[in-house]
């Protein structure tokens, strides 16, 4: 008999142990927040322009999650519809840009500065608090830290605000793809005015 | 090592001696001719310079500085074609040259060893030298390693392995003594265990000569067989240490370091005669020019002057190289300038460099792997190149190739394989720039995120403690007078409606009769009189006791605080003045304005009363007495009141007197004299802007500035005296 409650304490004990062990550990290495979410917010292209419905791209990743579409992204592009289509493992639709203009150009705000009344307008609707200036004082944009994605346009009530395409300089030029199969080289200029 | 054996073209021009170069009537300087950062300039357009001046100095840890190879003077800073495949512009500095020649005074060290080694380099990165092998990699930054790094082998690459190349060839051919002089000083800032010389085992005269040179030193000379490319810095390690260096990492980290041998010339150059970089030797090569050669050129000497001075044939020029066949690109222009990187300029005729043949489909033979001195899957990384898998090229180690161009070289379908791998190279890096810069973007919208949420949650408590407030201020009387005053309120107006409608039949009564001419009209009329008389009566009583109740309760102090009390003011008469006081009085105020406005409102009504009563005759005299007696009383009481705000009021004045040696009028003249001074001076401004030279307008901006201080500091001097005394209502 004594065997027997022995064994039975023992058993007790140990169930008792592990529950707390795996009760601690449940806690100590809590997941913290969605990791899908995560993951499709790296996807994106943080342009946090709202073109696809929501307050920028984490709030669209978080919706993706839940089962919205995926080709909502003008900016990403199809590249991103792809990424994305490969992570989740659905279907490859085609993007849903509704005539948006073509974003394979990167372009950038640019604040005609004589022209700026100081309204702050388009700094309450920068998304990434990439233009600085005060009220009534002339505002700019950190051309660095601007997504363009066009928020600040809108709002701007003397319509000072021109979205620029970047320009490529000698840090961002890249060679071109060659030409292809049947075709000679390309990037070669014939020499001229020697 | 694996590799290539392409027609050498050597011969072409490495038969003469190094020639000097031409003397162009323009220098083109680019500010970045080395790997890193663009040099800053330091002179202006139009500042004459003199020959080994510095033009621009080294921005940031990797960069070089910038002389002038020749007297003369800056003409433009601007941006010009520089040596890029991409054919765009740079910001260089353009120098004419005044043909004197004049050098700055040059301050050449004899023994490098009493400089120590923190000078050396110092030397060095002011000298403007970088890698004059390829890359223009500055040699500051390669020497300095740092007291933790051991260099156990120092090499110096004399391979030259790239065809028609010549100029390290003819360098140690003739000036076989000055490189090994740069050697040893490289030693000395190195302290390497063994100094290799790698060379090809096609330029017999200048191993003899390195030989020589080298007869009594500790400098070892290995020759290569002819391969290649040889030449490529993690290549020559291989074939002299037998160490490979790791993908992604540096020589430096398996103990080497490895220098050009045109490298070495310039080192000392910059260090024994006090010459920066200024010159390096060039060769010109190819079918369409009359005197293939070496030259030695200024830095910044334009292509086109270059190949007249070695005698161009236009007619049979096809195609402009800048650089050897092999990893050299094609020119835009012939303006660019040659820099410190520029060893070669091939003017190729059509037959000797001709067109390439369109590419053709991969027939996976496997060719390039066999040649590729990198062992990397040629074949593979271009089939990823091709279809955008830029993935999977990077864990095929894309990045490690070094785009010598041998696959290219070998391929039986034409295809122009570095170009593929440039582009996926270039487009590799675009994506990761873009996904730091998407990183940086989350980042900042997250925190503005977080800083929206946070306002707003602190205005929800601040509009919640508002509210709360506002609650306990409106319980507070509620419980101090329990229900009575509303009680007898609400009888008061019961009456009041009851006469009024009293009074409002009995006219209209009377004016029917008026209307009928009954007899009774008059006596109607009178006790419609009488009737209103009561009713205002009531009125009269409503008003006093809606006045009286939340009056008597009301949280404010006493409507009628006695000379006594005020001046009796905690914060009074202490010169320090706290918040807490200002706050008091402030609250005081407020309350005695409150006071005094219900008082005199009460005072007027009673007034009119009065008024009524009197031309309406109806009143018995008790009435109107008693009327008087109440109209005296609210007079007094408003009056009271008003005597007790003067009397706080004169008070925070002297307060403010006392603390700013200025009464409150003062301050306020003050104030708004400064403000007026200041708008006439920026009016005068405004109207001389067009009309005056700069140095009026200097002054007057100057003016302007210190009134506007004078104005801010009149304004805040008003506003703190006025705040501190709890004057802001005013």
């Amino acid at each position: 008999m004594t065997t027997v409650l022995i064994a039975i304490a023992a058993l007790l004990g140990l169930a008792a142990l592990f529950g707390a062990l795996l009760g601690y550990a449940s806690e100590k290495f809590k997941v913290e927040g969605d990791p899908i979410v995560e993951q499709i917010d790296a996807l994106l292209p943080q342009t946090q322009c709202g073109q696809c419905g929501h307050p920028g791209c984490r709030p669209y990743a978080e919706a993706i999650a839940e089962g919205e579409e995926h080709n909502l992204c003008p900016p990403g592009g199809e590249t991103t519809v792809e990424a994305l289509s490969e992570l989740l493992g659905r279907e490859v639709l085609p993007l849903d840009n509704e005539g948006a203009e073509d974003a394979s150009v990167e372009r950038v705000a640019y604040i005609r500065e004589d022209e700026c009344i100081g309204c702050t307008k388009c700094i309450q609707a920068c998304p990434v608090d990439a233009i600085v200036g005060a009220a009534k004082q002339m505002h700019t944009v950190i051309a660095d830290e601007c997504t363009g994605c066009d928020l600040c346009v809108e709002p701007c009530p003397v319509d000072c605000i021109d979205m620029i395409e970047r320009p490529v300089t000698l840090a961002t030029w890249t060679w071109d793809r060659p030409a292809g199969i049947g075709r000679r080289p390309e990037q070669r200029i014939e020499v001229v005015n020697l | 090592m694996k590799g290539v054996h392409p027609a050498e073209h050597k011969a072409v021009s490495n038969q003469t001696p190094i020639a000097p170069g031409p003397r162009p009537s323009q220098l083109v300087l680019p500010l970045n001719m080395h790997l890193g950062a663009p040099a800053r300039p330091i002179v202006a357009v139009g500042d004459r310079v003199l020959k080994g001046q510095m033009l621009a100095e080294p921005a940031g840890a990797v960069s070089a500085a910038l002389h002038a190879p020749t007297s003369g003077t800056v003409v433009a800073l601007g941006p010009r074609p520089i040596q890029h495949p991409s054919g765009m512009d740079a910001l260089c500095i353009v120098l004419e040259p005044d043909g004197e020649d004049q050098w700055a005074p040059r301050q050449p060290v004899a023994d490098h060893t009493r400089l120590g080694p923190g000078k050396l380099v110092a030397m060095l990165r002011d000298a403007g030298v970088a890698g004059l092998g390829g890359a223009g990699f500055p040699t500051s930054v390669k020497v300095n390693l740092g007291d933790h790094q051991r260099v156990e082998q120092l090499i110096i690459n004399a391979v030259e392995c790239e065809p028609y190349i010549t100029a390290d060839d003819r360098l140690m051919r003739e000036r076989a003594g000055e490189i090994v002089t740069g050697i040893q000083i490289l030693q000395y800032l190195l302290n390497p265990h063994d100094t290799l010389i790698g060379i090809e085992d096609n330029k017999p005269e200048a191993i003899a000569a390195l030989r020589a040179a080298c007869a009594d030193s500790d400098i070892e000379i290995r020759v290569v067989p002819t391969k290649y490319p040889s030449g490529g810095e993690k290549q020559l390690i291989q074939l002299l240490t037998g160490k490979e260096v790791p993908s992604g990492s540096i020589p430096a980290q398996c103990g080497v370091v490895c220098q050009n041998v045109g490298t070495a010339w310039a080192v000392k150059r910059a260090v024994r005669d006090g010459e920066p970089l200024l010159s390096r030797i060039t060769t010109v090569t190819g079918d369409a020019v009359a005197r293939p050669g070496n030259y030695e050129v200024w830095l910044g000497t334009p292509v086109a002057d270059l190949l007249r001075h070695a005698g161009v044939d236009r007619g049979r020029l096809g195609r402009l190289v800048m650089g050897g066949p092999m990893m050299g690109f094609t020119l835009h222009d012939p303006s660019v300038p040659l820099v410190k990187t520029s060893n070669c300029v091939i003017a190729a005729s059509t037959e000797e460099l001709p067109e390439p043949p369109p590419e053709q489909a991969c027939i996976r033979c496997g060719a390039c792997a066999e040649v590729c001195p990198a062992n990397l899957l040629p074949q593979q990384l271009y089939w990823y190149a091709k279809t955008d898998d830029f993935e999977r090229a990077q864990h095929h180690n894309l990045m490690d190739c070094i785009e010598c161009g041998a696959c290219a070289y070998v391929c039986p379908s034409h295809i122009p394989l570095v170009q593929y791998y440039r582009y996926a190279k270039g487009e590799i890096r675009t994506q990761t720039a873009e996904q730091i810069k998407a990183d940086r973007a989350r980042e900042r919208f997250e925190a503005r995120q977080a800083r929206l949420e946070q306002e707003q949650a602190e205005k929800e408590a601040r509009r919640r403690a508002r509210l709360e407030a506002n609650r306990k201020k409106q319980e507070a009387p509620a419980d101090s007078n329990p229900g009575a005053g509303d009680e007898k309120l609400a009888a008061l107006k019961k009456e009041v409606g009851q006469a009024s409608s009293a009074y409002k039949a009995a006219v209209k009564a009377a004016k029917t009769a008026e209307a009928q001419e009954t007899d009774n009209a008059a006596e109607l009329r009178a006790r419609a009189d009488s009737l209103k008389a009561e009713a205002d009566r009531a009125k009269a009583a409503l008003r006093d006791a809606k006045a009286g109740a939340p009056a008597a309760p009301a949280p404010t102090p006493p409507p009628i605080p006695d000379a006594s009390s005020a001046p009796a003011d905690p914060a009074a008469g202490a010169p320090a003045v706290d918040t807490e006081g200002a706050a008091k009085r402030q609250k005081r105020l407020k309350a005695l304005k409150t006071a005094y406005n219900i008082a005199h409102k009460q005072y007027k009504e009673a007034h009119a009363a009065l008024e009524r009563a009197e031309r309406g005759g109806q009143e018995s005299d008790e009435a109107i007495t008693a009327m008087h007696t109440k109209v005296e009383k609210l007079k007094g009481k408003a009056n009271h009141s008003r005597d007790a705000l003067d009397a706080l009021m004169e008070q925070a004045k002297a307060d403010i007197l006392a603390r700013t040696g200025k009464d409150l009028k003062t301050l306020k003249l003050d104030a708004a004299r400064a403000e007026s001074a200041l708008r006439d001076k920026a009016d005068e401004l405004a109207r001389r802007r067009d009309t005056s030279d700069a140095d009026t307008l200097e002054t007057l901006n100057s003016e302007l500035d210190a009134l506007q201080e004078h104005a801010q500091l009149t304004r805040l001097a008003l506003k703190t005296a006025v705040e501190e005394q709890g004057l802001v209502e005013e």
